[in-house]
């Protein structure tokens, strides 16, 4: 199937940026961003502000993909999809830079910002942030 | 409420239907419904005063929306123009097309209903398989990141053997065993005896669940007519109450809940089940559960009440669980071994348990079964469906 762009363009704040929501009357931090607090309901109408999330975190869980990938993912397995903490908001992510045997539930992992795949030849070429362990070398620049 | 008696059941068989299509699942399901319905007068399908379909997404598989029409258009019921409406709840949209259609009989507002769960997975080929199923959960922040409905589970898997030490050979048991009650189920895709090692020698799909964790691509299709009491026992005397059907939520993305490891729609789910029908997990004589992956049905274990969070792992040791232990969970073979056409599965399993409170299940009977429960997951537990049967009381 075939998608406009701004299916992804209306995404990139949260995703880049990790843009967030902060209900202003419970304190309650929500990713992706939302326009109600599910808590306060009506009473959070327009007292939801925008923020970022922490870059740096750790694990809660993961899984590595072997077979049956995604589309757009076939050339890339094995790849670590992982549950990642940002002080105390927890988001889906890809790991990167790491082999499956180097990372545990707990370890504390980086944002890094990466293309994550392409629409087809012509398409949207989506982007997002992703994380890595901390340990590893902060100059990595190749995409995986 | 009135109460409310299940009076026909039917199923296709479960599997890789190459030469049957979406209307010819749906018929073959509905017509076995019917004539099981008719044991002492006919039940005719203009009769049959609405009816629910449970589908995931015929739209992803097929390319065909409005299944509710399909389904009224194919089995006669626009003679009388009656009402037919698609529900949708991912892997639980056949448990939630039978709240529905509880709730409109128990509400006195028609008197016989019918209940069908239909998927056609494999006109769809593999790889976009995958892609449909993922539908069911969150595409633009689960999906986006290539995250499988293997991989969600796996996820689970892993937290659920960091907190509690639940093993490997642990969740293995849960598809040996399920494999073996799926043995003397005729309708099952795999009637196949699998051992531990075949587990830890299928290939890795999403680490730590191989392929013998996961449940099959599957057709199929499933029918239940429902009644209220004083109607049924015109039709039949072989009558299956509905004692409470209990549906709840939960977040759409499994990264959002506190507890990976808890699906907090099924405890709610099944607390309501339980007050309404006012039985304990104590009185319920076995369950046909959701057991997506092995992982989901442990969990269910724990969930349902019948151990404490993080034993769940022990139940299916101890053999708890198997045919002849102290609470049988999935007599059918579950959704591993009997196929899992998603949207059928919730009412597939409420034909099984039927069939088993009225003692028809063969070969697989449970003994002296009397109170039965389904357990119906969609995504990771975003939706549930709880449902306790019992037979005539």
């Amino acid at each position: 199937m075939d998608f406009s762009p701004s299916r992804e363009w209306r995404e990139i704040n949260a995703r880049y940026r990790l843009e967030s929501s902060m209900c202003e009357r419970c304190g309650r931090i929500y990713y992706p961003p939302r326009d109600l607090c599910p808590v306060c309901r009506r009473k959070s109408i327009g007292a939801m502000k925008t923020i970022t999330l922490p870059r740096r975190g750790e694990i809660v869980t993961y899984s590595v993909i072997h077979a049956a990938p995604l589309k757009g993912f076939e050339g890339r397995t094995p790849y670590i999809v992982a549950i990642v903490d940002l002080g105390g908001v927890r988001i889906q992510t890809l790991l990167t830079d790491c082999e499956p045997d180097e990372i545990e539930i707990g370890d504390e992992v980086e944002a890094v910002f990466r293309r994550i795949r392409e629409d087809g030849e012509r398409g949207v070429i989506h982007y997002g942030t992703i994380f890595r362990p901390v340990r590893m070398p902060k100059t990595s620049v190749h995409a995986h | 409420m009135r109460k409310v008696a299940i009076i026909g059941v039917g199923m296709t068989k479960f599997g890789e239907l190459w030469d049957k299509s979406l209307r010819q699942l749906l018929v073959e399901s509905g017509l076995e419904a019917l004539e099981d319905a008719s044991e002492k007068r006919t039940l005719r399908g203009k009769d049959i005063e609405a009816a629910y379909i449970g589908n995931m997404s015929a739209g992803l598989f097929n390319e065909q929306e409005h299944l509710a029409a399909m389904l009224a258009d194919y089995t006669g019921m626009t003679e009388g123009n009656r009402p037919a409406t698609k529900v949708e709840a991912a892997c639980a949209s056949g448990g939630v097309a039978l709240y529905n259609a509880y709730l409109a009989v128990a509400s006195g507002r028609y008197n016989i209903v019918a209940v069908c769960g239909l998927e056609k997975m494999t006109d769809l080929l593999s790889g976009s398989v995958t892609d449909a199923l993922v539908s069911a959960a969150d595409r633009e922040y689960e999906a986006f990141y290539g995250v499988t409905f293997p991989s969600l589970y796996a996820m689970m898997a892993r937290r659920h053997m960091h907190d509690y030490g639940t093993t490997l050979e642990q969740l293995a048991l849960v598809a040996v065993k399920n494999h073996r009650n799926g043995y003397y189920n005729p309708k099952a895709q795999f009637r196949r005896l699998i051992t531990v090692e075949d587990v830890y020698r299928s290939p890795v799909i999403a680490d730590p669940l191989r392929l013998l964790h996961c449940s099959p691509v599957s057709d199929g299709a499933a029918t239940i007519i429902l009644a209220d009491a004083k109607t049924a026992k015109k039709y039949t005397d072989r009558l299956v109450y509905i004692l409470a059907c209990a549906q709840a939520s939960d977040t759409l993305g499994l990264y959002n809940r506190k507890d990976l490891t808890t699906m907090e729609s099924v405890v709610s789910a099944s607390k309501v089940a339980y007050e309404t029908a006012r039985l304990k997990p104590k009185d319920i004589d076995f369950v046909e559960a959701h057991d997506c992956f092995t992982i989901a049905e442990i969990m269910a274990y724990e969930d349902l009440g019948f151990c404490e969070k993080g034993r769940g792992g022990k139940m299916i040791e101890e053999g708890l669980t198997e045919i002849d232990g102290e609470i049988p969970f999935n007599p059918s073979g579950g959704l591993k071994a009997k196929g899992h056409p998603v949207g059928a599965t919730g009412v597939a399993q409420a034909v099984e348990v039927v069939l088993q409170l009225r003692e028809e299940a063969e070969q697989r009977q449970v003994k002296g079964a009397k109170i039965g429960m389904s357990h119906n997951i969609g995504g990771t537990g975003s939706t549930a469906v709880v449902t306790i049967y019992g037979r005539d009381v």
